[in-house]
């Protein structure tokens, strides 16, 4: 049986698809054999992030009406052993995705994978509702802003009534905070949420803190996960991210600012 | 930041703090309304055109709320009566 893990967060481009990449791919490289479903119909997105948008053959809606069957559909990664790629249709049809539809296809991968990610799209509509429907876990994906922070409780409050789960009564999703985006230097000059105020507010246990990085978009440039890149601060944080994921404890790190050195900080370089 | 930056004044105050404020004050009022029944809004509305038959009141005059406590639900009407 499949863990199915939905990353989600109500508002868009907070670094859903990001994160759903660099997890799908940690999970993999510890060995686990992993999926990451694309559940945004209509704007396919993971496969671009993922770098095999080239491969896309066949997509979730395909499989969904027949027309392929999973085996033709399963997009096998180049880099990483163990991952695997579902792409989300490029039709404009809302309705693609039914429930019944979707639940055939987790409960078939289900019995070939050890984890399924459930890569949702923005919003708060039926593709959302129907990637978080089957979830057993759920990461909120939150920039420590107002609106992300605001828009990620309204998405808890969905988790914690309109998911299957919630529905026939059983244990709710277990539900992780990734904060993305995070720079410690703007939070010490008070001009950015901290990770215990977007803590407090939310009060779901804490998964990870990804720091702002340029790394995420090099790595998105070239269609390679960010968290491939072990040098990097963000890949590093996904990395950890994984490991608590696997409940592993791991440290927290790079939530302070990180002192530069002199030459650095006369010509201004970034790091 | 490079070397020019520290010859300028920093004056933003703590925009972070005003923020978090903001959000608890929001976050808890729509955490209030998602345990609301969906027939709360249209209820409160149709409770208010009745008494409005008798008695002229506003809308912010009338607050509705059902507190959900173990086993006992309580509705809760709050009128503030013109003088």
């Amino acid at each position: 049986m499949a863990k199915i893990i939905v990353v989600t967060s109500g508002k868009g481009g907070v670094g859903k698809t990001t994160t759903s990449a660099a997890i799908g791919t940690g999970l993999a490289m510890q060995g686990h054999r992993t999926i990451i479903i694309d559940f945004d119909v209509g704007l396919r997105n993971l496969d671009l992030i993922m770098g095999c948008e080239r491969r896309v053959v066949y997509d979730f809606v395909n499989v969904i009406n027949g027309e392929a069957t999973l085996s033709q559909a399963t997009i096998k990664d180049k880099r990483t052993d163990n991952l695997y790629i579902l792409a989300a249709s490029q039709t404009r049809d809302k309705d693609a995705l039914t429930q019944e539809g979707v639940q055939k296809v987790l409960d078939e991968l289900s019995e070939d994978y050890d984890f399924i990610i459930c890569d949702s799209p923005a919003g708060i509509e039926k593709g959302a509702q129907m990637a978080l429907y089957f979830a057993d876990e759920a990461i909120v994906v939150t920039n420590p802003e107002v609106s992300s922070v605001r828009d990620s409780d309204r998405i808890l409050g969905i988790l914690q009534s309109k998911s299957q789960r919630a529905e026939q009564g059983k244990e709710p999703i277990k539900e992780h905070l990734l904060i993305t985006r995070y720079n410690p230097s703007r939070v010490n000059d008070g001009e950015m949420l901290s990770v215990s105020d977007v803590e407090d507010i939310l009060a779901i246990a804490l998964l990870g803190v990804i720091p702002e990085s340029e790394a995420v978009l090099k790595a998105s440039n070239q269609g390679a996960p960010v968290i491939l890149d072990g040098q990097t601060n963000a890949g590093q944080a996904y990395s950890d991210a994984v490991d608590r994921l696997l409940g592993n404890e791991v440290a927290h790190r790079f939530l302070s600012v990180q002192k530069k050195g002199f030459f650095k900080r006369l010509l201004g370089a970034t790091a | 930041m490079s070397i020019f930056d520290y010859f300028r004044t920093k004056k933003t105050g703590n925009t972070a703090a005003a923020a978090k404020e903001r959000l608890q004050i929001i976050v808890a009022h729509e955490r209030g309304q998602r345990k609301q029944p969906d027939y709360m809004p249209r209820m409160q509305e149709e409770i208010l055109d009745v008494i409005r038959k008798y008695v002229k009141v506003d809308q912010k005059d009338v607050s509705v709320q059902l507190d959900d406590s173990n086993n006992c639900s309580v509705l809760e009407l709050n009128i503030t009566l013109p003088d």
